[in-house]
């Protein structure tokens, strides 16, 4: 609490200058400032929500007439969002009487497949990626993104990932496989529409599913 | 023995050094604030690794709820001095035959958060004060091919906002049918390049692993 100096009357008439205590009462200060401190604490928004960018191409209206683009067959890698975070793949054309590949979102999962196929752009940027790091390519910062596009634009190695979405797939399917890509530095992969094929593919792939004795717990 | 004389202290703390830390934790946090948006839905975005921070103005931001249901939010631009929001409502008003009045509309513009109503039930929302009513309204902005309000949305705002960049912000279990409905509406209205918001996860990969 604050001081209270009491000021003698002093009778001579002669008045010392006061001896005024150096001590402020900061209780109630503290008081406000701890309150505006956990005030402040709470409502902010620390790390600030990132955004991945996705380019989807120009829709094609209808009286347009635009034959599709040639790929090459082996090239191709169709990878099908199923439902409960299964992932279906399969190279090349769909074939319904080839059974679809199975695999996850795991590190070993579908990154494992694309790492594969990917395998020659991906040592191409990681070098790329360790040489600017260890200063051998004098490079703005700015510009490495650019490098690291224009090594992407340049490959023609790499797969063609054809994303396609069973129709019980969720948002966070769609994030995790871009995601994928950018990890493995895919350089050419589109979001497509599933066949009705492919459909018949994933539901036959998903009633065989339950007779496989593997449970999935024992494979990790 | 003698008597050992305790020096009668004073029950005065010296709060200085407290008070110093404060104000600086306080400084601290004054300047990094930025205020955490309320949803009126609770998302939960999956992660990425991306490390694109997303940009503060000049965004519109469709919101996917984990209940299927489709929000839509956008921003005043770079200065409140624009109105963009305000325009936006009359032109929505436009198409759809209602007319707002300028009080409703200032009301728009200061609504912040994102708002799921479709545009006969604008009227309400705005005048609505309790939060239960409001959200009682807040069904999610059509989307489907017979009414679909969101792509209106989306047109007026690209057309008063020329500058404005498309967001979407869903939570990690929404069903793709709704995503892709919202990707056929922005591809439909010529936004090809937008940006789905997401949270920051660290992934290492090199080629020697296996």
């Amino acid at each position: 609490m604050a001081e209270i100096i009491q000021e003698e009357k002093q009778k001579g008439g002669k008045r010392r200058p006061k001896k005024g205590s150096t001590h402020i009462d900061m209780t109630p200060m503290v008081d406000l400032m701890c309150l505006l401190i956990t005030f402040f604490m709470l409502t902010t928004a620390f790390s600030k929500p990132k955004v991945m960018e996705i380019v989807l191409p120009d829709k094609i209206k209808k009286d347009q007439k635009v034959d599709p683009p040639k790929i090459a067959d082996s090239r191709t890698l169709n990878i099908i969002l199923g439902p409960d975070d299964i992932v279906y793949w399969y190279p090349g054309k769909p074939d319904a009487s080839k059974p679809l590949q199975k695999t996850d979102f795991s590190a070993n999962g579908i990154r494992q497949v694309l790492l594969d196929r990917n395998l020659a752009l991906f040592k191409k940027i990681e070098k790329f990626q360790k040489d600017v790091i260890a200063g051998k390519i004098n490079i703005q910062p700015d510009s490495v993104r650019t490098a690291i596009k224009a090594l992407k634009n340049d490959d023609d190695t790499g797969p063609i990932v054809l994303i396609k979405f069973y129709k019980k797939a969720k948002y966070k399917n769609l994030v995790d496989v871009i995601d994928e890509m950018s990890i493995v530095g895919i350089a050419r992969y589109i979001l497509t529409d599933i066949y009705p094929v492919e459909e018949v593919m994933v539901e036959t792939a998903l009633a065989s599913a339950p007779k496989t004795v593997t449970p999935p717990i024992a494979k990790k | 023995m003698p008597k050992i004389k305790l020096p009668s202290k004073s029950p005065h703390i010296d709060m200085t050094p407290l008070v110093d830390l404060f104000s600086l934790l306080l400084t601290f946090f004054m300047l990094t604030a930025t205020m955490k948006t309320s949803e009126p839905a609770p998302i939960d975005t999956p992660s990425s690794v991306s490390e694109k921070p997303s940009p503060d103005a000049n965004i519109m931001t469709v919101v996917l709820a984990k209940d299927n249901r489709v929000f839509f939010n956008v921003d005043n631009g770079k200065d409140t001095i624009l109105h963009f929001r305000s325009k936006i409502l009359e032109e929505m008003g436009k198409r759809y035959n209602i007319v707002f009045t300028p009080a409703e509309l200032r009301q728009f513009e200061q609504y912040g958060t994102s708002m799921g109503v479709a545009m006969n039930d604008m009227k309400a929302f705005l005048a609505a004060k309790d939060p239960k009513v409001k959200s009682a309204l807040e069904k999610g902005i059509p989307i489907d091919s017979v009414d679909n309000q969101m792509a209106y949305w989306v047109l007026y705002t690209r057309q008063i906002n020329p500058a404005v960049q498309a967001l979407i912000k869903g939570d990690a279990d929404v069903e793709y049918p709704v995503v892709k409905k919202v990707l056929d509406i922005l591809q439909d209205k010529n936004v090809s390049r937008f940006s789905l918001v997401t949270n920051l996860r660290k992934v290492e990969v090199t080629s020697d692993k296996k």
